[in-house]
């Protein structure tokens, strides 16, 4: 995939009303891969703990049995943290506010791990 | 995991930095191969072994970009399978000092080891003396101030 198709695909999820930023993120090193966030929000820092969370729910997710994980929504008081890990390993990551319509968010996260692969 | 200084006020920012990136083992010492800090290390001679290695490869990076008219990288990164060796160089009151991290892939990665690489930046510039040391080291003193530093370094 070409930085323009990354591009298009953080597109889909930015585009949500109550979206901050996406990013995508590669979830063994916890590098970003590509952004678009808004103005204060520390895009190397989101990268790195979202892959350390991520490794850390994936194993005790396979811990517990119930396969791998699909999507993580994180609730916080002044904002929320939305992911899905794609196939290939590459987490699409979604900081928004709290009152974001997660469903839609959710479907749009879905459609840019399919289209990274 | 015990963290030991041969010059404390690297203590602090050595200890935060192997507990929020989880690195295994940590070793701070300046470019010439100087140990001032450890953490993880259960034998002296690897700490030499790993120290002079350190020392070496940043010599041969830095020469490396000074044939390809760049200047020195700031940071290099070796990655196998169970883990990933990191490389760092930073300036400080003190001089410049290189940062040597081994960490464990199924604990940390490199994207949680250059974060709080730069977090352990902030807080040892803060941290360190304003002027640097200019000290002649005699060829007399070498092998008891090498012997002191392990001492420090290993509480013995």
């Amino acid at each position: 995939m070409t930085a323009a198709g990354y591009a298009r695909a953080l597109d889909l999820i930015t585009r949500v009303r109550g979206v901050r930023g996406a990013m995508l993120v590669a979830g063994d090193d916890g590098l970003v891969i590509a952004e678009q966030l808004m103005e204060g929000i520390k895009g190397a820092a989101l990268a790195a703990l979202a892959a350390s969370l991520g490794h850390k729910l994936r194993r005790a997710m396979e811990g517990a049995g119930v396969g791998a994980g699909q999507f993580w929504h994180l609730q916080a008081e002044q904002g929320a943290l939305l992911v899905v890990p794609a196939d290939s390993g590459v987490l699409v990551v979604a900081v928004a506010d709290p009152d974001v319509n997660v469903g839609l968010v959710r479907l749009e996260l879905l459609r840019a791990a399919g289209s990274v692969g | 995991m015990t963290a030991r200084a041969v010059e404390p006020w690297t203590l602090g920012p050595l200890q935060n930095f192997v507990k929020e990136a989880a690195a295994r083992l940590v070793l701070l010492l300046t470019p010439a191969g100087q140990v001032l800090a450890q953490s993880g290390f259960a034998h002296a001679v690897d700490v030499m072994a790993a120290a002079a290695l350190s020392a070496a490869i940043n010599a041969s990076t830095a020469e490396l970009a000074k044939q390809l008219r760049q200047s020195p990288f700031a940071a290099l990164n070796h990655q196998g399978q169970g883990h990933g060796i990191f490389l760092g160089g930073l300036k400080t009151g003190r001089g410049p000092l290189l940062l040597l991290a081994v960490y464990d892939l199924d604990v940390s990665s490199l994207g949680l080891v250059q974060l709080f690489f730069e977090q352990f930046t902030t807080e040892i510039q803060a941290a360190s003396p304003k002027e640097a040391v200019q000290k002649q080291v005699l060829a007399a003193d070498f092998e008891r101030e090498l012997s002191e530093s392990l001492d420090a370094l290993f509480g013995r």
